[in-house]
């Protein structure tokens, strides 16, 4: 395919439009008009208006180019005034160079690399990593995914990869999980979700006041593939309802997996139920375009075999003398690059050497534009109101954000009283614990100092006690010793006296 | 549960780092074809391009222009008549031109400024010509922020200023570096000395030098700019052309001769043929490949990413961060007031 369009492109010659010496022959008058000093070879429309440059010039000027552009197709003449809107067609008459110009174009791009992001939707299990490890001819690093997720997630995975002097930043998006719960109504959602997601860093990106768009890295997602369970009867309502809600977001390529489980007579008649269940629920697959005629006709070849009934497999198998990609069965080999075996190739060309860039427009121009204009009106501006008076952006704009800047400031006060409010009952909370302390403080004192003058009246109590004990001590004692004494004397006198009686 | 939700709210961007793969050594996927799939979408699409002539009157700026594009772009050659007197303020006229070579498609406008330089006061006679072009810039960004926006956003923008020096020989007139200081910085700006078979070849080294000099003290920075250089490779490349050839001196014509069998653009005195395509006699060769046959996309690209981003930006900050309003709402606020 490739070299098909090289050679196109050599082929096409260069529109350099031929010296019109037959115009001027035509056209003596012309030729002879004084006021021309140009030599035949000019752009003949130039020097008709040149020619006639004084009087009413253009009136004149336009009746002559017009009868010479009969004559040479090379030459559009359109006359116009000298003003903004018209456009006059000039015919070059040497070469100036710039053809060169989509080249340049194309250099610029190169040195930046591209990007594309593709989107595999499908039941675990049904073959979409294999089927990318064999899209890009390389192992992309995965474990397979359980059947026991709990929701459906999107896990993507970014690559660079460089073909000569290409390099495509690729970025592949799975779905973990899809079709496996029991009860499967709000598995769309995180796709949805995801793919809006993407569209919204871009347009913030684009809302920006310093914006660099052009590195901007893109996330948007180019292409779904989408991949359909090889049952052999029709779509299941979970394939339809997932694909109605994403084609107006995305380009869709409908694809039916493990096609070698599908005999070719079956696979026909699936193929048709399948697009016909597709048209009659009105879901919008992606269109090849058929507009340019070097990919008309290819793409409408390709058209006739949706959906691509591929197989996928990176394990080569010997057939012939050749290695190739294939899957070995008991029964036989079926070989991933045969287009009898399976629709692997078209896939392949559509996909990536067709039809990439025109992805990437479609995913721009029509679907990026219309989320975008969805979100705006959204967030409530209009290009019209009703009146079809041209509304200003900046006048909703405006008032949205005074709205916005009001609310906020409602907030504010709200949260600000709020605040007012708790701090005070706190410190009414923490005044009542205080004076709390306080009294405890005051009544431990009480009782303290009771206690204390307690302990005091026992002591002097006690000092009292002592002081009357001594004193009786002190009493007793002396009455003790007078006792003793008296005693002593009266024993004394008892002995005088018994001494005195023994007289 | 969807998990990517939150993440991809922080981060739209994948989570993982590229990991590099040559696909060379693995098979032939077939991406290089994406350049060809571009090349004819641009094809398809065809390319604008708006370059401006500014200069003093009988410099030769319409008939440089028309030798530029080989055919009769200028206004002169479009009804214009020459006995029309000199504008007495500056005026901006653009013609419009299709043109067809290899199959590309070019919209081709040429903006025309009679009248700039010639009056006896030339004060702020930039300023017409700085509000055109803010104005196209003005109108690209009005389209830009529609809600239901045009598929191709016609592009208006001036991407290329051809500013035409008197070939004095001494230096650059305050006139010239007035202009372009004001409007380096809105437009790309490629100085060229006009007439230059006036000068013989070392004046006409010794005037470059000399003006560029002056660009250069003065702080001016013409096209190629410096500082939009992006890799080695186009520093090199434009360095070299910045210091060596810019401004090119250039010799206009559109009549063709007869030299050595040839037939040749070029003009007659009497002591000889002036070749203009012949790089030993000018170097309008070089003008027109630099122009059109190597940066002309370039051009284009540093007027959109650059030039346009700051106008925007500063639009949108002084209109604290709104789009800009139109006229007509303007008059209805008005009167509503």
């Amino acid at each position: 395919m490739e070299s098909a369009f090289g050679a196109f492109w050599g082929l096409i010659p260069m529109l350099e439009a031929p010296f019109p010496h037959a115009e001027s022959a035509q056209h003596p008058d012309l030729a002879s008009s004084p006021a021309l000093r140009a030599p035949p070879g000019r752009g003949g429309a130039g020097r008709g208006r040149g020619g006639a440059g004084a009087g009413p010039p253009r009136r004149v000027a336009m009746l002559q180019p017009q009868q010479q552009a009969a004559g040479s197709a090379a030459m559009a003449v359109a006359v116009g005034r000298a003003a903004n809107d018209d456009l006059r067609n000039l015919s070059l008459s040497g070469h100036v160079g710039f053809d060169s110009l989509p080249d340049q174009l194309v250099n610029k791009s190169t040195s930046q690399g591209f990007c594309f992001n593709i989107l595999c939707v499908g039941e675990t299990g049904i073959g979409k990593s294999t089927l990318m490890d064999t899209l890009f001819n390389t192992k992309f690093e995965s474990e397979p995914a359980t059947h026991n997720e709990p929701g459906v997630r999107l896990k993507a995975r970014s690559y660079e990869l460089q073909e000569s002097n290409v390099r495509l930043k690729l970025t592949i998006v799975d779905t973990v999980g899809f079709g496996d719960q029991i009860n499967k109504d709000d598995s769309y959602k995180p796709i949805v979700e995801y793919i809006d997601a993407q569209f919204e860093a871009y347009l913030q990106e684009e809302l920006k006041i310093k914006r660099s768009l052009f590195n901007y890295h893109d996330t948007r997602i180019h292409a779904c593939l989408y991949f359909i369970a090889p049952t052999g009867h029709s779509l299941k309502s979970l394939d339809l309802v997932t694909m109605k809600k994403l084609d107006s977001k995305v380009n869709i390529i409908p694809i039916i997996a493990k096609a070698d489980t599908i005999a070719k007579n079956e696979l026909h008649k699936f193929k048709s139920k399948i697009m016909s269940e597709l048209v009659s629920n009105g879901v919008q697959i992606y269109q090849f375009p058929t507009d340019e005629e070097t990919v008309a006709e290819i793409n409408a070849t390709m058209s006739v075999h949706l959906p691509f009934a591929v197989v996928g497999s990176t394990e080569e198998v010997k057939i012939g003398n050749k290695m190739a990609k294939a899957r070995q069965y008991p029964w036989g080999v079926v070989q991933v690059e045969n287009e009898n075996h399976c629709d692997f190739v078209k896939l392949r060309e559509m996909l990536i050497r067709v039809n990439m860039e025109d992805l990437r427009e479609q995913t721009h121009t029509r679907h990026y534009e219309l989320y975008r204009r969805c979100k705006l009106e959204e967030m409530g501006f209009k290009d019209t109101d009703p009146d079809s008076k041209p509304f200003s952006l900046q006048e909703t704009y405006e008032a949205k954000r005074n709205e916005f800047l009001g609310e906020l400031q409602k907030k504010e006060d709200e949260m600000r009283q709020m605040f007012v409010m708790r701090v005070k009952e706190k410190e009414a909370e923490l005044k009542e614990a205080e004076k709390d302390l306080h009294e405890k403080f005051d009544h431990l004192k009480r009782t303290h100092q009771e206690e204390k003058k307690k302990v005091e009246d026992k002591k002097k109590e006690l000092e009292e006690e002592l002081n009357n004990f001594q004193k009786k001590k002190a009493a007793a004692q002396l009455l003790q010793s007078q006792a003793q004494q008296a005693g002593s004397q009266q024993t004394k006198k008892d002995k005088d006296k018994k001494n005195a009686s023994f007289t | 549960m969807s998990e990517l939700v939150p993440e991809s709210r922080q981060k739209p961007v994948v989570p993982m780092k590229p990991v590099g793969i040559n696909a060379n050594l693995l098979g032939y996927i077939g991406i290089d074809t994406i350049i060809e799939q571009m090349r004819k979408k641009t094809m398809k699409t065809g390319f604008d391009f708006n370059i401006m002539v500014v200069g003093q009157s009988g410099l030769g700026k319409s008939t440089l222009v028309n030798t530029l594009f080989k055919s009769q772009v200028s206004r002169k050659s479009s009804g214009w008549n020459r006995e029309e007197k000199i504008p007495k303020t500056v005026e901006i006229k653009a013609i419009g031109h299709v043109i067809e070579e290899g199959g590309v498609k070019m919209k081709l406008t040429v903006i025309d400024t009679p009248g700039f330089g010639d009056q006896i006061n030339n004060e702020n006679c930039w300023e017409p010509i700085e509000k055109y072009i803010n104005e196209q810039y003005e109108k690209f960004l009005k389209e830009e922020v529609n809600i239901a926006r045009k598929k191709r956003i016609p592009d208006t923008r001036v991407h290329c200023c051809l500013y035409f020096i008197s070939p004095t020989g001494h230096s650059l007139r305050p006139l010239d570096l007035e202009f372009m200081k004001h409007l380096s910085k809105v437009v790309n700006i490629i100085p060229v000395i006009a007439k230059a078979d006036t000068m013989t070849l070392e004046e006409k080294t010794e005037f470059k030098q000399r003006v560029r000099k002056e660009l250069e003290v003065n702080g001016i920075e013409f096209y190629p700019q410096k500082e939009f250089d992006e890799d080695l490779e186009d520093k090199t490349e434009n360095d070299k052309i910045r210091q060596e050839s810019m401004p090119f001196a250039v010799v206009g014509s559109d009549k063709e001769y007869q030299v050595n069998g040839k037939r040749v653009l070029g003009r007659k005195t009497p002591w000889g043929i002036i070749e203009v395509e012949n790089l030993t006699h000018c170097e309008f060769a070089l003008l027109r490949d630099f122009v059109i046959r190597t940066h002309l996309q370039d051009l284009k690209e540093v007027t959109h990413n650059i030039h346009y981003e700051t106008y925007r930006a500063k639009r949108l900050n002084d209109n604290g961060g709104l789009p800009p309003m139109t006229s007509e709402t303007e008059e209805n606020h008005e009167s509503n007031l």
